[in-house]
């Protein structure tokens, strides 16, 4: 799809929302802008109260009470009273997220470079291979792999669950990178050559910091499906690897619910693709669609 | 599919000192670790196909194989249908409102205005939470005792929702979370689309005094095809494979009133160690995402080319 710079459909309305700015219609139409956001940001606002209260306010208030950061306290483990290692999971959480990107990465980089600049035989079905990874069924590799992993003792470890991370991260970098390396006019490394530049060198020196940028919001966006993965970790680790994801649904269980504890967790454990997701706005709409949209 | 390009002759003066072998080795170079990769992985996707066409379970570690028969068993069995149907009811029922949805948010942050502006930076938040953690939240919203949705919803007397105890509310509720989490990806895809579109057809249709509902069917609707069709292809495959939603609101139930294939195949497999059926509900699954991805990705290059002729 093309991307067309011009922004026509914003500059005009942005005209005529100068001309009628205090339109009725307009006013009504920022009403209903409103409501789908409170709809939207509630649950988050909603969570942070519930994670500042003690556990009798909990059952007796709505929205007046002294907050506290007991749950906090609790779940990060300084005080007894949480008795699930959150923080290990956390850790568990930066570890194969972050293991699992830099694998993408490596493998990943330099294919979407051949797949972007060379015909080659095989390419194709390679590249939609990695695509119909994104669109397979998560539990139709994970069965397999939870018979495989408990027999090689890879069941509940980092490197169990790097490895089948690489279905959520691969295809995402391969195919966001090829279509950066695509908007590159194939004359820059051509006069890199010119220059005396070896091939290999005009890839590293040339094509790869003007793909920089795009590279960057691949690795964040992938970083924060890995993190946000929910069913890999569940099935494939016990208390060992176990992630953030898994992590927090354990405050639910047992004979009475701790809601507030849950809701610290559920708020800690957002953090971090929050703020990545902040930093990569711009280059969101092409990552969540593999390069389909530049939007 | 661009990209691809034949050696331009800078670059064959330049690798003239290369014999041709090493030329044209070059991409399958830059290959060789993802194709390592890929094997990796496609190695348990056949091992898992295999499965299948075995009768292999925790208590029965050397499995024969046993043909068609998990399919038969599996296509004659009313829980399989039940499954389907559920599926489908969530797939089509979620898709349909994250667009709809979805369409509407984007024409209204395309308006600029400055509310619009100040909250369109806040869009992506519901996506970037992960499925599972959305999900948490929305359930400990919906619980009775502690719960605020009862006590908002009260004043317009809808105070008394037993958000997961009936079938019908069960559905209506994970719909509900899906909807929350996944209609900004929708919003934000159209919403790239409208600010791309061209200007011309636009300020024609201005100057004819073309009503808001016309250029919207005749210019706007046809103009964003296409990216409406991508966010729907998303959408409707992952809603088809739903799993995190539905496995922490309801667990399928109440009963089995939300049991999704994926939900299913978990169930067999996992707590009843029978890989083997499980296995096939994947497979047929599978089948079914592959079905329809390719259905949707034809209408999507029609779309793409009518909307690049106008």
């Amino acid at each position: 799809m093309a991307a067309i710079e011009a922004n026509p459909v914003l500059a005009e309305q942005e005209e005529r929302a100068a001309t009628r700015r205090w339109s009725v219609g307009g006013i009504a139409l920022d009403l209903l802008t409103i409501v789908y956001f409170i709809f939207a940001l509630f649950p988050l606002v909603w969570m942070l109260l519930l994670s500042l209260k003690t556990p009798d306010q909990l059952f007796t208030t709505y929205f007046r009470f002294t907050p506290t950061l007991d749950s906090y306290r609790a779940v990060l483990g300084l005080d007894a009273s949480g008795s699930v290692p959150f923080v290990r999971f956390f850790i568990n959480s930066l570890i194969v997220s972050f293991g699992a990107v830099l694998i993408s990465l490596l493998v990943g980089v330099p294919a979407a470079y051949a797949f972007a600049r060379y015909q080659f035989k095989g390419g194709e079905s390679l590249l939609f291979t990695l695509l119909s990874f994104r669109f397979a069924p998560e539990l139709m590799v994970i069965i397999p792999i939870y018979v495989i992993y408990q027999r090689i003792g890879l069941f509940d470890t980092h490197l169990g669950l790097i490895w089948v991370y690489q279905l959520i991260t691969l295809p995402l970098i391969v195919w966001i990178l090829r279509s950066y390396f695509q908007d590159l006019t194939p004359e820059l490394e051509q006069s890199a050559l010119l220059d005396g530049y070896s091939r290999p060198q005009a890839f590293v020196k040339v094509a790869l910091p003007l793909v920089k940028p795009g590279m960057a919001a691949a690795a964040l966006l992938a970083f924060i499906f890995a993190w946000n993965s929910f069913i890999f970790p569940f099935i494939l680790t016990g208390s060992n690897a176990q992630t953030v994801t898994v992590g927090a649904l354990s405050f639910m269980g047992g004979a009475t619910p701790r809601y507030n504890l849950t809701a610290a967790a559920a708020l800690i454990a957002l953090i971090p693709p929050l703020l990545l997701a902040l930093s990569i706005q711009r280059y969101l709409v092409r990552g969540l669609t593999f390069g389909a949209v530049k939007g | 599919m661009r990209g691809g390009t034949a050696l331009a002759p800078t670059e064959q003066a330049n690798d003239g000192l290369l014999p041709a072998w090493r030329r044209s080795a070059r991409p399958y170079l830059l290959v060789i670790p993802a194709v390592a990769l890929t094997i990796g992985i496609l190695y348990p996707f056949v091992q898992g196909a295999i499965y299948a066409f075995q009768n292999y379970k925790a208590t029965r570690p050397n499995p024969e194989f046993i043909g068609f028969r998990n399919f038969e068993r599996i296509l004659t069995d009313d829980k399989f249908w039940h499954s389907v149907g559920v599926t489908a009811k969530f797939a089509i029922g979620a898709t349909l409102v994250e667009t709809v949805l979805g369409v509407a948010i984007a024409l209204l942050l395309a308006r600029s205005s400055l509310v619009s502006r100040t909250l369109e930076r806040f869009l992506i938040l519901p996506l970037m939470v992960a499925p599972i953690i959305a999900t948490i939240m929305w359930r400990l919203m919906m619980q009775p005792s502690v719960g605020i949705l009862n006590y908002v919803l009260s004043p317009i007397g809808l105070g008394n929702q037993a958000w997961t105890d009936t079938p019908a509310m069960a559905m209506f509720s994970v719909i509900l979370i899906d909807v929350w989490i996944f209609t900004p990806f929708v919003a934000l895809l159209v919403l790239a689309g409208l600010r791309s579109l061209p200007r011309a057809p636009f300020e024609a249709a201005a100057v004819e005094g073309a009503s808001f509902w016309f250029t919207f069917r005749n210019l706007t609707l046809p103009m964003l095809w296409p990216y409406i069709l991508v966010a729907v292809i998303f959408r409707l495959m992952d809603s088809l494979k739903v799993f995190d939603v539905i496995f922490a609101l309801t667990g399928g139930g109440p009963g089995n009133a939300t049991m999704a294939l994926q939900i299913q195949a978990y169930q067999d497999a996992i707590p009843f160690s029978n890989f083997s059926i499980g296995q096939t509900y994947m497979l047929i699954l599978w089948f079914v995402v592959y079905l329809a991805t390719f259905g949707l990705i034809k209408v999507l290059a029609k779309a793409q080319a009518r909307a690049a002729g106008v």
